[in-house]
């Protein structure tokens, strides 16, 4: 018997999960942002069923302001592999005209934590997957694997219940839910040198192109559509820039790079300075922001 | 490919783990810039006066920044040229021990830390205690703050003699003895030039080289079923992570708990189709004919694996309620649910010394050798040979708290001299063994106000929901235990007292009890109402009289109309509304369905 390698280990472990997920949850739905963690757990889903199909549908927040590349590939991942992919946008936030120009987190938090919330309670999940790693920000550094949620969606970090070994608590009352972390354990690295080996698609936002963008607060926004507000002073220019995560283009910095193979981006992502989430713009907005929001039911 | 090293730090409160690991990612460059200037920017608000507190690196929680201690377990992830890691950051304070734990039972090995000014304390032999119950059995002491000691080797001495006499005791594979400074960076990434009397390893050349041995032995082919795939009448594939061993196609295997054989017809390994599969791998396995096989089934090749129901446990108890023997729980073992309850305390291990105490019930934080009744066989291994089935967790059945985890020590036979501890069985145990709470609900109203459509109703719906329940009626009551009494007004009283009576002993027996009688009177009613006590629960079918009258299921009316029934409640005999009921409900009003659901949300019954 050999020891089994650092990646098989991370495999071995989200599929583990998704299995226990299945087997003891009563609804359960798999979130999916079409970044590029989202396309690795499609893939540990494809991989821990197979050759049945997830036995969950999937679930897209749609704020309608995301890279429209990133739409393409959702439909065409969707029909390729047969899943069930559920959209849901908050359509009193499009009513109102919610917007991440003029309403700043006010839009974050309709578009995205209002949304989900709202698509959960409508579906009646019981128990929702996420793609989040304990790598990417201090407050998540400290979530559980199944992290409980109240009715009303919200996550107590002084009140998080134990988890040992393999044995997982999936024991909820009605109205409350878990959200599920297979990926908690995993890094940045091991997530592209996973999709490295496995070949796995992802959307190509994450190679560098010559793409139309402006320089803004010290970040690189891509004008994706004519909806892009632009200031006086700014210009749109034409360079070769690649998304290290994506989101809301507006909301999404990109960074200036050669790499348009899959070990090119690899290379850089080992020689990163910076790290991750610095190309989230909402993040800056306040220490602790994240675990705020995420005691308000973002994921 | 490199391997993954899992290592946990411990220590008591202030003995400086958080600056320790920060120390570590700091000083081998493994954090990123932005969270440099982070780290740099939040020191000088911070205590240190401007230099850097690597421990802001770890402490991710606001409350915690804002306390200045570590409540819950921090994951880190680095990786140098030799190995990765992921180390769990806990917290020292006793309150949050089982966080702690939490981060014990992932790791391979314990870095416990230990303040040279204060040498071993309380919290660190917890901590040590912990760690080889959850299943660690490498440790590695950091003397640390050797700088606030001059550096002196008698104190790391003194100090490392006295590790090695308190952990004599356990199960250790290898042990390690470090003098470090966690601030000034001593042994931590690189010898120190102030300790020339150590001739020793670092603490990070030690995790780069670590082997690890240890839990695990059985070595025969052993799974836990985690759940049967069954995408089409064609296939029928068994999915889990293997637990030890090896598995081949055409592999005799033995179904437990059944017993039954079948030979591996299949074998997936995630999507791969293969010809053998080992530990750690997650499979589909398919076999080569048609046995009864559920999740929580064990298959295996060696025939040392039992199902049981008793067992004898040791256990760290991490609810706020305490542990009462007798109480029912979930217990999850490997991938098994099922109700549980702890026979008796043999008994609790001070934390400090181990000595063994005798104990009534168990409070949180603390340790204890239980013996365990299942509520049926279950696949179970020591833990000492197998982690996973020899592993375990208590979930409380009502508020669905993960209340306790154990390891198994041995299995027990009925003719190993079984005694239940001496427990009183009280109605609330009986009550949680049926996963509810006790009620009575006293339905009172006019004749053909509905009362029994009611309460039969009800019943169906919370029988449907798992509840443990018993209507009383005129049939059941009428005709046997009240036999003797008739209508008379002395006659009336009794058959109410009795009611009350038998409906306070079937709460007592931990069940929700509905009785569907006129009870015309309010003094009756409150006198059942003190019989009954805080159970009591009255709800008033206020259906009106020419409702009633109409409606005239029976025929009662027309005949009490004609005189031929003398006393007849609402025509010639007085019915006492209640003043102030739980609940009001008028048939007219609504309909059978709602009712019901409105019946099951002011009793606070919706969940589960």
């Amino acid at each position: 018997m050999r020891e089994l390698t650092h990646l098989e280990q991370l495999e071995a472990e989200a599929i583990y999960i998704m299995r226990e997920v299945a087997a003891e949850c009563e609804k359960p739905v798999m979130l999916y942002s079409i970044g590029k963690d989202s396309s690795v757990m499609l893939h540990l889903a494809l991989k821990a069923f197979y050759p049945e199909k997830p036995p969950f549908p999937f679930l897209h927040i749609d704020t309608t302001w995301k890279f429209q590349e990133m739409i393409a590939f959702r439909d065409h991942t969707a029909k390729r592999l047969g899943i069930e992919m559920l959209v849901y946008t908050n359509k009193e936030g499009v009513r109102d005209g919610i917007n991440p120009f003029d309403h700043g987190s006010a839009y974050t938090d309709i578009m995205k934590t209002q949304a989900l919330k709202q698509a959960l309670d409508q579906y009646g999940f019981t128990a929702a997957f996420g793609g989040g790693r304990r790598d990417e920000e201090k407050s998540r550094a400290k979530e559980r694997i199944f992290s409980f949620r109240n009715a009303q969606h919200a996550w107590d970090p002084k009140n998080q219940r134990p988890e040992m070994w393999k044995l997982y608590n999936t024991k909820i009352r009605k109205g409350e839910s878990i959200r599920i972390f297979p990926l908690s354990n995993w890094t940045e690295k091991d997530i592209w040198q996973y999709i490295r080996q496995e070949m796995i698609e992802i959307v190509p936002l994450y190679y560098a192109k010559e793409r139309p963008v402006v320089y803004r607060d010290g970040n690189i926004i891509m004008v994706d559509d004519d909806r892009m507000q632009l200031g006086h002073d700014e210009k749109v220019e034409w360079k070769k820039v690649r998304f290290r995560t994506l989101g809301c283009y507006p909301l999404t910095g990109g960074v200036e790079s050669e790499a348009d193979t899959l070990d090119a981006i690899i290379e850089e992502t080992l020689q990163a300075i910076t790290s991750e989430r610095t190309s989230r713009v909402i993040d800056h907005e306040a220490a602790g922001s994240m675990e705020r929001r995420k005691r308000e039911g973002y994921f | 490919m490199k391997s993954l090293l899992k290592f946990i730090t411990c220590g008591s409160v202030d003995d400086g783990k958080s600056t320790l690991i920060g120390h570590m990612l700091y000083d081998a460059k493994l954090i990123f810039a932005d969270q440099e200037k982070a780290l740099e920017l939040d020191s000088k608000i911070g205590s240190r006066e401007g230099k850097i507190d690597y421990s802001l690196l770890l402490d991710g929680l606001m409350a915690e920044r804002e306390q200045g201690i570590t409540i819950d377990v921090a994951y880190r992830y680095f990786t140098t040229e030799k190995r990765s890691f992921i180390v769990a950051d806990t917290p020292g304070h006793e309150e949050y021990t089982r966080n702690m734990a939490v981060g014990a039972s992932f790791a391979d090995v314990a870095v416990i830390l230990i303040d040279a000014t204060q040498g071993m304390l309380i919290q660190t032999r917890r901590h040590i205690r912990i760690c080889s119950l959850m299943g660690i059995r490498h440790f590695v002491f950091a003397i640390n703050k050797m700088d606030l000691v001059h550096y002196d080797k008698g104190i790391y001495n003194k100090i490392a003699k006295e590790v090695k006499r308190f952990v004599n005791e356990f199960e250790i594979a290898s042990i390690q003895m470090i003098p470090v400074s966690a601030t000034e960076g001593d042994n931590i990434t690189g010898s120190s030039s102030a300790m020339p009397w150590y001739h020793g390893t670092t603490l990070l050349t030690y995790l780069e080289n670590i082997e690890i041995t240890g839990l695990n032995t059985e070595d025969g082919f052993v799974m836990a079923i985690q759940r049967v795939s069954r995408p089409n009448h064609r296939f029928r594939g068994f999915q889990g992570q293997i637990s030890a061993g090896e598995v081949c196609v055409g592999d005799e295997i033995t179904v437990l708990p059944s017993h039954e054989h079948a030979k591996v017809a299949e074998i997936y390994v995630t999507d791969q189709k293969e010809e053998s599969a080992q530990a750690g791998q997650p499979v589909t396995i398919q076999l080569d004919r048609e046995i009864d096989i559920s999740r929580g089934c064990v298959i295996c090749k060696s025939g040392s694996i039992k199902a049981a129901n008793l067992l004898t446990a040791k256990m760290l108890w991490m609810d706020d309620e305490s542990l009462v023997p007798g109480r029912n729980y979930w217990i999850k073992l490997g991938t098994r649910l099922l109700p549980a309850s702890v026979m008796d305390i043999k008994y609790r291990i001070d934390v400090n010394s181990g000595d063994q105490l005798p104990a009534e019930q168990l409070y949180k934080n603390e340790l204890a050798v239980c013996d365990i009744m299942l509520s049926e066989k279950c696949v179970v291994d020591a833990f000492e040979n197998s982690k996973d089935l020899g592993s375990f967790i208590f979930v409380n059945r009502v508020t669905n708290m993960t209340s306790a985890c154990g390891t198994v020590e041995h299995t027990l036979r009925r003719s190993d001299n079984l005694v239940w501890q001496e427990t009183d069985i009280t109605k609330q145990i009986r009550a949680e063994q049926k996963n509810q709470a006790t009620k009575t609900i006293w339905f009172t109203g006019l004749s053909g106000s509905g009362k029994s459509t009611l309460a039969n109703a009800l019943e169906k719906r919370l029988v449907a929901m798992g509840k443990h329940t018993m209507l009383l009626d005129g049939d059941n009551i009428r005709m046997g235990l009240n036999r003797n009494l008739g209508f008379t007004e002395v006659d009336r009283v009794e058959n109410i007292r009795r009611i009350a009576e038998v409906a306070k002993l079937m709460n007592d027996a931990g069940l929700i009890v509905l009785t569907a009688f006129i009870s015309p009177y309010r003094k009756d009613r409150e006198n059942a109402r003190d019989i009954i006590g805080e159970d009591f629960f009255e709800v008033y079918v206020s259906t009106p009289l020419a409702e009633c009258e109409r409606r005239d299921v029976k025929g009662l009316y027309k005949k009490a109309r004609k005189g031929e029934i003398p006393n007849f409640t609402g025509i010639s005999s007085p019915y006492e509304a209640p003043l102030a009921p739980d609940l009001v409900i008028d048939t007219q009003k609504m309909d059978l369905e709602e009712a019901v659901t409105l019946m099951i949300e002011k009793l606070d019954m919706v969940d589960s």
